[in-house]
């Protein structure tokens, strides 16, 4: 990991030289698959959440995906959703979101980082004056749960127009007929959404896994995540055989809610033990032998 | 199992119900028309689209299809035809409320009675559409979300007609203060869950309603009870509630040899009200007010008025006026009544009231309690808590209006479903 190079102000990276370009490269020639690590931005206080954000890389994160916390997540599960309302209660707000980003870039220039959740904190802070700030933060990407490519002239144009990446998700329902619509407008990797569901809940059989991303490459030469259901270090590595990379939001999350006193409070030893599970989690994304 | 096939025949000249009446295609609006909307995103003005998870949209658009072609058929309109005249027992009756009208010595009160429908409430309109479409689409499971149980009971009821399986989402806030209508529903045989999640009350019943549906994709139809959501529900809500309006038309001609002055609705998500407005929307002269619930007063932020205390916002599928803090989180509603206990409505409400052809006002708990009571000992009627709230705005207009004004009101619901709020709120013990 890159320490102390200056966070790049408003940087518009044309895709060749985006972090996500480098990153993915940097994984191929590894010949492995990646890790994305989920946490909710200010989850379960500003504090322990950025300290578990700069700690994230050297434990082995390859990508982070940070949580915008939303007062109603409709695609996540009961612990995603706690972990929102817990960050609202400790004042999180989309501005102090792109604040932790823009300390995190201060000491990492390489992780790439997408900002994801759900559109209505965007909106109300304004989309052209959010591009501008995520983009001066250091932000690479979105993952914007409710606004499928039908919506696409809400924040996706836009956002691939100021540069920055919109990343889109697929799902086991988006059929051959559709995935060019979704494959459309988009950058970064695609996140293969793998079950029928909300996160944290199910987890697909790997043969469903491989036969799903053979079906994406077929339509897309951008790299694939695979995230919902993911747990173990054993479900990483098998993901990450067949896939770019493998991502964890709800494991990670409970294991923070499991280092929480009875007022929700941080116990000491809180961002060790989350740490321990992403270290072992990239423990298994790393035994695995990336295919591509 | 019982067999509830199409009757027989009822597909008759005059089977046609409201919905032939709206046009059949969504392009652009032609001019001069307020009824020709959405466009084909789904959008009324800016407001409305489809706000949904990937998962959720392919299904979302199966719903339009299947949509598209049900109002073109005439079988479809017959078969809802059928159930609702010999089922829910529509036509609902005008009622002159004579006593009301010559208390408040103004304007001329009429009452579309809605309450007097099977199940108690306009709901049941939208639910047998809904259903209908839903075996048209080969769905064998049925979801809902409700406030104050109106519309889990118009559900769970047309489950039981139609022998489905019926899972009601409901916010444990709500279940405690509609203990009738869950018991309710329970007897009907639907599967009462209860939400835990944010405010307990419809906005998150709706969230885990929704979760339900992105895991149930394949077998499961979501039957969401008012004009909100992804489109095509808000559009198609309002084509199954418009045969309020439609019916009104003919019977107010009837009555008065004239269309009415002024139409009055309650507004939660703003279903009642959309179906009484939409097939008057063109015709200039007519006024028309929604009242949404102020609860403890606009001004204390304890409320449930979209309109007057919110600003467009991004929720549950569709863009719209919510009540909203000023990082996009959405604020808690307050409301005595739970069916109007919700931070949003209906996006065409929301493009009515910017363009000005809607008129939004607001009444608190207060006057609705007040409302309630009038209506029982003036009328016979116990209304609903939602309906008093648009009495109690007909009580502030009507003493100021001429006697040969004609005032329409939606009466969309009955109130037996309340007695236990309205005891509480009056400091009686039952």
């Amino acid at each position: 990991m890159t320490a102390g190079a200056p966070a790049r102000e408003a940087a518009r990276p044309d895709d060749a030289e985006s972090r996500f370009t480098r990153r993915f490269a940097a994984l191929r020639a590894e010949g492995r698959g990646g890790l994305v690590t989920f946490v909710t931005a200010g989850d379960p206080d500003p504090e322990t959440s950025f300290e578990l954000l700069r700690r994230l890389p050297a434990a082995g994160a390859d990508l982070i995906e940070l949580g915008v916390a939303f007062t109603d997540p409709m695609a996540d599960g009961p612990a995603i959703q706690a972990a929102n309302l817990r960050a609202l209660k400790s004042g999180a707000t989309l501005a102090k979101t792109l604040d932790m980003v823009r300390r995190f870039r201060a000491e990492d220039d390489a992780t790439p980082v997408i900002l994801m959740g759900y559109f209505n904190p965007v909106y109300s802070y304004g989309v052209e004056r959010f591009l501008s700030d995520a983009l001066a933060a250091g932000v690479d990407g979105l993952i914007v749960v409710d606004l499928p490519p039908e919506e696409d002239a809400e924040l996706c144009l836009p956002a691939l127009e100021a540069g920055m990446g919109f990343i889109r998700l697929a799902t086991p329902t988006t059929d051959d007929a559709r995935l060019p619509t979704v494959l459309s407008n988009t950058n970064g990797f695609v996140y293969y959404v793998s079950i029928i569901g909300i996160t944290g809940t199910d987890s697909a059989a790997d043969a469903d896994i491989a036969a799903a991303v053979a079906r994406l490459r077929r339509h897309t030469d951008l790299p694939i995540a695979v995230g919902f259901g993911i747990k173990t270090p054993e479900q990483a590595a098998a993901v990450a055989e067949v896939a770019d990379a493998a991502v964890v939001g709800s494991a990670i999350v409970d294991r923070i809610a499991k280092n929480l006193d009875a007022a929700d409070k941080a116990r000491s030893g809180l961002v060790d033990d989350v740490l321990s599970l992403v270290s072992a989690l990239a423990g298994g994304v790393r035994s695995a032998r990336s295919d591509s | 199992m019982r067999s509830r096939a199409a009757p027989e025949g009822p597909a008759r000249q005059g089977a046609l119900s409201a919905l032939t009446a709206a046009p059949a295609k969504t392009t652009a609006p032609p001019l001069n028309t307020y009824r020709a909307g959405p466009d084909e995103a789904g959008h009324f003005g800016i407001f409305g689209g489809r706000f949904v998870a990937e998962t959720l949209m392919p299904l979302v658009l199966d719903v339009e299809r299947a949509y598209t072609r049900a109002k073109q058929d005439p079988a479809f309109h017959a078969e809802l035809k059928h159930y609702l005249t010999h089922y829910v027992g529509r036509p609902s009756p005008l009622y002159f409320a004579e006593r009301l009208t010559r208390h408040f010595g103004g304007a001329k009160i009429y009452f579309k009675r809605d309450e007097l429908n099977h199940t108690g409430a306009h709901k049941i309109n939208n639910c047998m559409g809904q259903i209908l479409l839903a075996r048209l689409m080969g769905k064998t499971r049925i979801i809902a979300e409700t406030g104050a149980g109106q519309h889990g009971v118009a559900t769970a009821t047309v489950c039981a007609l139609f022998n489905m399986p019926c899972t009601v989402y409901m916010g444990e806030v709500d279940i405690t203060r509609q203990q009738p209508n869950v018991f309710r529903m329970k007897l009907l045989g639907a599967e009462v869950k209860p939400v835990t999640s944010g405010s307990r009350t419809l906005k998150d019943a709706m969230n885990d309603a929704l979760r339900d549906w992105v895991t149930n994709v394949s077998d499961t139809y979501y039957i969401i009870g008012t004009v909100a959501g992804p489109h095509p529900f808000p559009a198609m809500v309002r084509d199954f509630q418009s045969v309020i309006g439609e019916e009104l038309r003919d019977q107010i001609l009837d009555a008065e040899a004239r269309l009415p002055d002024t139409l009055v609705a309650c507004i939660g998500g703003g279903s009642n009200a959309m179906g009484l407005f939409h097939p008057f929307l063109d015709d200039p002269d007519i006024e028309m007010h929604g009242v949404e619930a102020a609860g403890h007063g606009v001004e204390t932020g304890e409320h449930a008025a979209s309109l007057t205390g919110g600003r467009p916002g991004v929720l549950h599928g569709n863009r719209t006026y919510l009540l909203q803090d000023d990082d996009g989180q959405i604020l808690e509603a307050h409301s005595i009544s739970a069916g109007l206990d919700y931070p949003g409505i209906g996006p065409e409400h929301s493009w009515l009231h910017e363009i000005g052809r809607v008129k939004y006002v607001s009444a608190t708990d207060k006057e609705a309690l007040e409302a309630f009571q009038l209506c029982s000992r003036m009328e016979g009627i116990i209304p609903a808590l939602e309906p008093a709230h648009a009495l109690a705005h007909v009580a502030k207009i009507a003493p100021g209006l001429p006697k040969d004004h004609i005032l329409v009101m939606n009466l969309c619901g009955r109130g037996d479903k309340d007695i236990f709020t309205v005891a509480d709120a009056l400091g009686v013990t039952l």
